[in-house]
Order: C-alpha cells, then sequence, then structure tokens
C-alpha cells in the first residue's frame, strides 16, 4: 500500500500573551491509502490542530506534511486552493455550513469552485447527479430544499460529509463528526464512514471516544504533543 | 444573501445617505443660483460705472462705439443717484435710490423688463401711464410700493392702477462736484406718476428703487449741461461671447477711449470709470453669500464624509459578520480573489441599488418639494419658510446630473471600499484563523 499522507517533526506553538502553548511537539504521522485511521487524546491534546495542519488549513511551526510524497509547505497559493478542494475533504467538528444556501447548494459548492462559472455549465449534470446519489445515500434526498438551521446536527453533519466528498478527494478528514450527536446518531454517522472506507476511501478521523477509535483500522494516540 | 434583512437595511441607509445628500445640494445650489441669477438680470453681463455721484462725460460716444460692436447685445446709459421721496400731502420724506433709464434699451442690456409687472411685455412703455400727460411715469421697487408680500409670498396687483403721484428731490451736482443751486435753493423736485413696480427679487433693491425716464433723472442730478453726464453703462454681450471675454474686450476699448479724450475738458471724470463683470460689480451682494457658501460647502464636505463613513461602516459590519462563511469559502479551496471579488460584487450591487433609490427618491422629491410645501400650505396652513420673511420665491427643484452622478459614484466607492478592507483582511488569514473565532 502506498503512503498517500505523512507528517514528519510537526510542532506548532500557540502564544498567549506572555505564555506559549507547545500542542504539537515533533509529531510524526504516517497514513497509507485506503485506511481508516483513528486519532484519539484528550481533550485540548492538540487533535483537531493536527487534522488542520494535514488538511492545510492552518501552517505548522516547523516540520512538514507530505500529499503523495509532495512538500504541502512548498504548494503555491493556487496549488494550496486546489489541494483544500480536491485532495482533501474536510469534516469539522462542528459542521461549517453556509446558512444562506440549502443542502443541495452547500453539497455543490466545492464542485462549483473547481470547475469555475464557465466548466459548471458543461459539468453541472454530472455533479447534480453525484450530489444527489450521496444525499440520498445518507438519507437526505428529501432534505434538499432545506437550510442547514433546518436540519439536526446529525443531518447536518451528513450533508457535511456529502459536500467534503463531491469532488471525490483521495483523502477524507474528520474531526470529531460524531463529537456533537447522540450515540446512535453518531453511530449511523460511523457507518458512513465505515461504509465509505469499504468502497476504498481513505478515512482519517479525531475522536476522544476509544469505543468510537475502535471502529477504525488503526488508532494513532495522541498524547503531549506526540505520537504514543 | 441579498434576502436578508441586513441587506435591505444596508440599501435603505445608502438609499436615504444619498437621498439626504441630493436633497441639501440641490437646495443650496439651487438658492445661490437663483441668487446669482437675480443679481446678473439686475446688473447685465457688464458694467462700465464711476462710484461718483457726479458720473463721467462723453458717454454718448463710448456708447456709440460699443454699439458698433458685433460682441455687443446691447448697451444702455443709466443715471444713478439718492434722492427724497414725498407723497403729496403728506410731510414724510423717505430716503431712496434713483435710476435714470431708456426702458426699451436698458431691458435689452438687464433683466428690468422682466421685473416689471403690468409692462413686463412691453419694457419700452415701462413710464407710460393714463393720468395727467404732463407728468412723466415712474417704476417703483414693489417692496417700497407694496410693504411686503402675504404669507403665502405673492404680491397683489389689481388690474386698474391708481393714481399715485410721488415727488422725487434730489441735489444736483456740477461737473466739477459742486451743489449746482448754491443761489437758488440746493434741490430739484420733480412729481412722477406711479405707472409700475419693479420686484427684482434682491430685498435691498425692491425696497429703494425708483426708475424715472433718463433725461428727466439726467436734469434732476444736474447732468443734462453741455458736457452730458451718466454714472453708468450696462452692457449685455451677444450669444456667443462670454462675459469675462466680452469685460476683457470692453476694457481694452475703455482704455483706447481714455486715452483718446485724454486732453478733453472732463477727462479727468474718465478716471473714475471702472469697467466690471457683473459678478465684481454686485461684489458687495454677492460677496456674503459667497463667504456662506464656502462655510456650507465645508458642511457638505463633512456630510459627504459621514455618509461615506456610514456606508463604510454598514459594509464593514456586514463582512465582519459573514467572515465565518469567509472561513468555510476558503477551507474548501476558493481562492481569496474569488472570495474578495464575491464580496465586491455584493457591495456594488448594493450600493448601485441603495444609491439609485436614493437619487430616484430625492429627485422625485426635490421636483415635487414645492407642489408638497403648497399643498401643506392650503391644507393646514403650514409653511417652510415665510415668504414675506424670506427673499425666497420657491424651493428650487433643479437636479443636476453632475451633482447626482458625483453622490451616485461616491456612495458605490464607499461601498465598494466599506466591502473591500474586511474581506481583504479576511481572505488573508488561514480557514483555521477565521473559523476558530467564529465557532465560540
Ligand atoms: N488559536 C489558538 N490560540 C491559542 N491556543 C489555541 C488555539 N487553537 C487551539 N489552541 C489550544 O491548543 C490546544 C489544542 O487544541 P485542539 O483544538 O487541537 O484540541 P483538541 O485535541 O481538538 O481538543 P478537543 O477534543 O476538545 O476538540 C488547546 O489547549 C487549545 O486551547
Ligand atoms: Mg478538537
Amino acid at each position: 500500500m502506498d503512503t498517500i499522507i505523512s507528517a514528519t517533526g510537526i510542532c506548532k506553538t500557540y502564544k498567549l500573551g506572555q505564555s506559549t502553548l507547545e500542542v504539537l511537539k515533533g509529531l510524526d504521522l504516517s497514513v497509507n491509502e485506503g485506511e481508516f485511521v483513528a486519532i484519539v487524546g484528550a481533550s485540548g491534546s492538540g487533535k483537531s490542530t493536527l487534522l488542520h495542519i494535514l488538511g492545510a488549513l492552518d501552517k505548522a511551526d516547523a516540520g512538514n506534511v507530505r500529499y503523495k510524497q509532495r512538500d504541502i509547505a512548498s504548494f503555491s497559493q493556487k496549488k494550496l486552493n486546489l489541494y483544500r478542494n480536491g485532495s482533501v475533504g474536510f469534516v469539522f467538528q462542528f459542521y461549517h455550513l453556509l446558512d444562506e444556501l440549502n443542502v443541495l447548494e452547500n453539497v455543490l459548492l466545492p464542485a462549483m469552485a473547481k470547475h469555475g462559472t464557465i466548466g459548471w455549465f458543461s459539468h453541472k449534470k454530472s455533479i447534480k447527479a453525484r450530489a444527489m446519489e450521496l444525499l440520498h445515500r445518507f438519507g437526505l434526498a428529501d432534505r434538499i430544499k432545506h437550510r442547514p438551521y433546518q436540519l439536526s446536527g446529525g443531518e447536518r453533519q451528513r450533508v457535511a460529509i456529502a459536500r467534503a466528498l463531491i469532488n471525490q478527494p483521495k483523502l477524507l478528514l474528520a474531526d470529531e463528526p460524531t463529537g456533537n450527536l447522540d450515540s446512535e446518531t453518531g453511530n449511523g454517522i460511523l457507518k458512513v464512514l465505515e461504509q465509505l472506507n469499504g468502497d476504498g476511501q481513505t478515512v482519517i478521523m479525531v475522536t476522544h471516544d476509544d469505543n468510537i477509535a475502535s471502529r477504525g483500522h488503526k488508532i494513532i494516540r495522541l498524547a503531549d504533543g506526540k505520537i504514543v | 444573501m441579498l434576502k436578508r434583512r441586513i441587506t435591505i437595511l444596508a440599501i435603505a441607509s445608502i438609499a436615504l445617505c444619498v437621498f439626504i445628500t441630493l436633497v441639501v445640494m440641490t437646495v443650496h445650489n439651487g438658492i445661490v443660483n437663483e441668487f446669482k441669477g437675480k443679481n446678473h438680470r439686475f446688473a447685465g453681463d457688464c458694467v462700465v460705472s464711476t462710484d461718483s455721484l457726479v458720473g463721467f462725460t462723453y458717454y454718448e460716444d463710448f456708447l456709440a462705439e460699443l454699439r458698433a460692436k458685433p460682441f455687443v447685445f446691447a448697451a444702455a446709459p443709466a443715471i444713478k443717484s439718492f434722492g427724497l421721496l414725498n407723497q403729496p400731502g403728506s410731510d414724510i420724506n423717505i430716503g431712496i435710490e434713483i435710476t435714470g433709464i431708456e426702458p426699451g434699451e436698458f431691458s435689452r442690456a438687464t433683466g428690468f423688463g422682466k421685473t416689471l409687472y403690468y409692462n413686463r411685455l412691453q419694457p419700452q412703455d415701462a413710464f407710460a401711464h393714463n393720468y395727467d400727460k404732463n407728468l412723466p411715469g415712474c417704476v417703483v421697487g414693489i417692496i417700497m410700493m407694496q410693504g411686503g408680500t402675504d404669507k403665502s409670498g405673492k404680491y397683489h396687483h389689481s388690474s386698474f392702477r391708481s393714481r399715485y403721484e410721488f415727488s422725487i428731490s434730489c441735489f444736483p451736482l456740477t461737473a466739477k462736484g459742486a451743489l449746482a443751486k448754491m443761489s437758488t435753493g440746493l434741490v430739484n423736485s420733480k412729481t412722477f406718476i406711479y405707472a409700475d413696480d419693479s420686484h427684482t427679487q434682491i430685498p435691498k433693491v425692491d425696497s429703494k428703487m425708483i426708475y424715472i425716464p433718463f433725461h428727466f433723472a439726467q436734469k434732476l442730478c444736474g447732468m443734462d449741461g453741455p458736457d452730458k453726464r451718466v454714472n453708468a453703462i450696462h452692457i449685455k454681450f451677444a450669444e456667443n461671447t462670454s462675459v469675462s471675454e466680452g469685460t476683457e474686450k470692453v476694457k481694452a476699448l475703455w482704455q483706447s477711449f481714455l486715452q483718446k479724450n485724454d486732453d478733453k475738458k472732463y477727462a479727468n471724470l474718465l478716471q473714475n470709470v471702472t469697467v466690471q463683470k457683473w459678478t465684481d460689480f454686485r461684489r458687495s451682494s454677492i460677496a456674503p453669500m459667497e463667504k456662506e457658501q464656502t462655510m456650507l460647502l465645508m458642511l457638505f464636505i463633512m456630510l459627504g464624509f459621514i455618509t461615506v463613513f456610514i456606508i463604510f461602516v454598514v459594509f464593514y459590519m456586514i463582512i465582519s459578520h459573514k467572515s465565518k462563511d469567509i472561513g468555510i469559502l476558503k477551507s474548501i479551496g476558493i481562492s481569496a480573489i474569488s472570495i474578495v471579488n464575491i464580496f465586491l460584487a455584493f457591495a456594488f450591487l448594493v450600493g448601485a441599488i441603495g444609491s439609485l433609490v436614493g437619487a430616484v427618491c430625492g429627485w422625485a422629491f426635490v421636483s415635487k418639494a414645492n407642489d408638497i410645501e403648497a399643498w401643506l400650505f392650503e391644507e393646514y396652513g403650514w409653511q417652510l419658510w415665510d415668504r414675506s420673511v424670506y427673499a425666497i420665491g420657491a424651493i428650487p427643484d433643479q437636479v443636476q446630473i453632475n451633482v447626482v452622478t458625483l453622490i451616485v459614484i461616491s456612495a458605490v466607492a464607499a461601498s465598494l471600499l466599506g466591502a473591500l478592507i474586511p474581506s481583504i483582511q479576511a481572505a488573508r488569514k488561514t480557514p483555521v484563523e477565521i473559523l476558530q473565532v467564529n465557532q465560540l
């Protein structure tokens, strides 16, 4: 199996006035294609920070992240946008859907950004079909015209996953996708992720719950800014 | 995003700012222009005059020279003096200003004819009347004649002109500046009959001025000797000659006229004569207005700044509100430039809609303001300003295209600027920096 993403010597420090907070202290990690990895650790151990760095949503102070052997720190702004848009799909702990748009539009947004205004029209049909398929699979086919605030937490999280998958990224990064949900709803989300992984999707999931982590093939434990 | 209440509020606030600025600027511009127009009509384009009551000689030669020039449309001499007015049978004398004119020619050189009531259409007959044919007519300033207007700002005229007699006295001066009648009682008096009134809308003029026929004035003032004198020549230029251009030409003409006549007996009187544009001639009247105008201009600049600032703040707040969305858009790989563009397009739309709404409302309001005011007065007797106190006939309603354009462009520019700064700020951050702040 090929390594899809690897991180070496990742450091991240936050400065809060006088004091500094070292969150990640030279962390190494490697994930193979097709794996379902769970990152666990106590609250505040830096799980989200790590995932953000992997998704190029934040910058590490030291160390590098390689996606398919290429250092993402060397990416130009344009390449970085392409990476965020097409190579990884990010699912946030707090969903982060756009309230102005309905469910379908939220899911379509990354695809619109990918193809641009002109390309969008020629691809519209196939992309819409894919979005509908994803929403159908997640049991949201009859909610496409709803606004995010009209949905439950679990439904919003599924919309967020559909949005993350619309451009068929090689890598899905999910930050506590079940964190705000009751165990039953959370279980539903996990099933979705397992299904996706079954279809060959690489998944990195963050959680602080060992039970949930046990659903992954590989569990990475984070403590004191390093993997233990 | 366009449907949101905050957007509607933004559009409304921009519309309001544009509306207020437009209305205030239009009204102010209108008042200034109206005021200048009155003074322009009163003086003509250019005035050749002397401050001395003695006047100047050889004016007929200069008039002939002027009238021969194609750039001169009309040139009219005038006698200007001060005198006392007395109604026969009363012992009250009031101080007045006398202007002696040939009404036809004077009306061609100035707007005098249009200030008349009965003879507006035939100003050459301004002094005609139906009473004693031996007595000349006079035109009396409307405020002097009627005291003032009623509350709606109107003067009233009956179709029938009653007989009013005015006895006008003044001190004639010799060409040397001495009182002419040292031995015989000093004053010249003459009785005139009311023929019409003159409404220049300049209160200082309308309350003091009496126009009388030229040769009677010349005689009253002792200026009719063998070397006849006048105090002023009013000139109107031909259509294609600008005021400054024409005035320069008249100045040159006057210089050569001075040289030609410098060996004549009363050449010294010509030395005191100045050639002025109407704006300079009416300087003392216009200057206070202009001072006020610079002050108002300051206020406008402040109003403009406030407007631009309000619009700026509106957008700043909308977009700051939207920074979470910016973080989301960035996290799915939309470029900073596209994000800024989205917000600029939004700002442009809101700014354009808002300022157009404001401009249209302002336009409609200004052009209907007089009707609205008239209606309020009729229905409720309520008046924005008392016409008998202020010398303003109507609320100005001429909206200037360039003013509108300037206001709309500034408003849209302010919208864009207000949107640009926060969206660039947000677009430069990493997605996490934006999102973390907003998830709390
Ligand atoms: N922008 C920031 N400024 C300062 N400190 C920060 C910032 N972001 C995160 N931290 C700190 O870094 C540490 C790690 O944060 P992180 O969000 O990665 O934790 P986590 O493991 O995801 O926790 P949880 O399980 O509660 O989500 C925390 O102590 C947090 O307070
Ligand atoms: Mg976290």
